[in-house]
């Protein structure tokens, strides 16, 4: 579903962020990527949701080579991606509703059809009758799952989180986790940067390390 | 949830019907929410829409003046006059038999034949003539006839061209003319169209720049929501669709306001105008706006404030990438 080919990432001013990374990540599956501040996590990400091409290397995305991705069709492209992101990125001036309700707007679903979608979005992230609440009014664990909500509500077959539990404290950090894992068992591939080493510790799920970006040990069960 | 898989069938299976359906209800939602943002600061909107209206309304004020002025000459043409002097001795008969010639043509419309006993009294009901012409021991004037040609003012050289075959006719001593001015008014009247459209012009690029430029700061304020638009997969089209109907808005806005300026104006000039006129002894009457200043306000407005919309948000969305 993810794979990554010998990737390598410089950006303009020469830092190398990542150096020849490959990795596989199959349908369904769900992976922890680590590593600490600056190793190239949110780089990875980058480039799987194709905010940023790698340099060389191949990137390949739920049977898409990123590089025949053209500019135009970068949008249809982000739609198979549910992205989570640190600071939630939610839009402060509109409703619960609307923020949830924007990639189906987005790719124009009928009207009729959102309402049920909505819903059913923020049942699975247990914020059901929350609709009309404004982001501020929500506590930071709330707005999260709002942002894990708008991420799955138009079934992206990739879901990916850039330090999804960064802002919260340990308990609302397992509720999301654990969030993300009923998730990927219903079929969504997961990957999720993060440098709570303790909370996966806990998780015991696949685990991807970088360091430096390059390729560190993986280790399949999620024992270090 | 559903499985991904399904999902993507289920989206495959929507009809084109439906694709229309929904895609109409989006658009009818963006427009309607566009009028939403443009409302709720009035002051910002009321600026850009009133610069908007004065830009639209100059030119088609100055086309009112153009319509007017034309229906001003066009009056002046059909009193276009030759003057036909016969010479001094032409018997009445002659006279006569010389005016119905005149009045038979095909290109005078009418004709009036002036005894020398009516040019002088005509000359005595000029105020201060009557003494000096009872001066005079003989009448000095000849018989003439004074004729209106069936082309007015548009055709100054067929006027010419009549003045020039009565000029070779027997008893005709003189034929003035004055097509000099019928010329010059003409020259001007086109001088004066061809300054409402560059004026049209240039106001019309004004009018795409000030929606631009309004559509800008829209799109500045609201970049934080356009980079979380791209980022969940928001197509380019789907991004700018707001401001082109923000553009759309601040333009039919501008062109309502302009067509009431020129309804309002071409109003309460009407009354001045006319009592000016029946003063002269005519019976102009002011022409309010017409289809033609109409299509060019509430059409024109709409169409340029969406090209302002198009041309700005295709140049500044480009440059907002998200960047998380």
């Amino acid at each position: 579903m993810i794979v990554f080919e010998a990737v390598h990432k410089r950006y303009p001013g020469g830092r190398e962020a990542l150096t020849d990374v490959s990795f596989e990540l199959d349908r369904g599956e769900m992976a922890f990527l680590t590593g600490h501040s600056g190793a190239g996590k949110s780089t990875i990400l980058k480039l799987v949701a194709l905010l940023e091409r790698p340099s060389r290397g191949r990137v390949v995305v739920n049977g898409t080579d990123v590089s025949t991705v053209r500019s135009r069709g970068v949008p249809a492209f982000r739609r198979q991606v549910g992205m989570v992101f640190q600071d939630h990125k939610l839009l402060s001036d509109r409703p619960v509703f609307d923020n949830v309700a924007l990639p189906l707007a987005i790719s124009g679903i009928a009207r009729r059809d959102l309402d049920k979608r909505v819903r059913a979005a923020l049942d699975q992230v247990g914020l059901l009758g929350r609709e009309q609440g404004f982001p501020q009014e929500l506590s930071a664990g709330e707005q999260q799952r709002v942002g894990i909500a708008r991420a799955i509500i138009a079934r992206p077959p990739v879901l990916i989180a850039d330090e999804p539990t960064g802002n919260l404290d340990p308990d609302l950090a397992m509720e999301v986790m654990t969030l993300f894992r009923r998730l990927n068992e219903v079929g969504v591939t997961v990957l999720v940067a993060t440098h709570d080493i303790h909370l996966i510790d806990r998780l015991g799920t696949r685990r991807i390390h970088v360091e430096n970006g390059r390729m560190a040990e993986e280790d399949g069960d999620g024992t270090p | 949830m559903a499985r991904p898989d399904q999902a993507s069938a289920r989206g495959a299976r929507r009809s084109a019907g439906q694709w229309l359906e929904t895609w109409s209800e989006w658009h009818a939602q963006a427009l309607v929410s566009s009028l939403g943002k443009l409302l709720r600061q009035p002051l910002g909107s009321a600026l850009t829409i009133i610069v908007i209206g004065l830009g639209l309304a100059l030119p088609g004020a100055l086309h009112l003046v153009l319509l007017n002025a034309e229906q001003v000459t066009e009056n002046i043409g059909r009193s276009v006059q030759l003057s036909v002097f016969l010479s001094p001795g032409t018997e009445a008969s002659q006279a006569k038999a010389l005016h119905q010639r005149i009045e038979g043509r095909d290109d005078v419309l009418e004709a009036k034949l002036v005894s020398p006993e009516e040019g002088l009294e005509d000359f005595r009901s000029v105020e201060g003539f009557s003494e000096a012409l009872s001066a005079l021991e003989d009448n000095p004037l000849p018989w003439a006839i004074t004729l209106r040609p069936s082309h007015g003012l548009d055709s100054p050289e067929l006027t010419e061209a009549l003045a020039m075959e009565l000029r070779g006719w027997d008893l005709v001593d003189i034929v003035q003319v004055d097509t000099d001015w019928v010329r010059r008014l003409a020259s001007m009247l086109d001088l004066l169209r061809r300054a409402i459209e560059g004026a049209a012009l240039v106001l019309g690029i004004g009018v795409i720049a000030v929606a631009g430029n309004t559509i800008r700061l829209d799109i500045n304020a609201r970049r934080e929501e356009i980079e979380v638009v791209k980022l969940v997969g928001g197509s380019d089209a789907y991004v700018r669709r707001p401001f082109l109907y923000g553009g759309f808005w601040y333009g039919l806005g501008g062109g309502l306001l302009a067509w009431l300026l020129l309804w309002v104006g071409s109003w309460t000039l009407a009354g001045p105008i006319e009592a000016l006129a029946t003063d002269y002894g005519s019976a102009f009457r002011l022409l309010g706006p017409d289809s033609l200043a109409a299509t060019a306000t509430l059409l024109g407005g709409p169409l340029l404030g969406w090209l302002g919309a198009w041309w700005s948000s295709s140049y500044h969305l480009r440059q907002i990438e998200p960047k998380p």
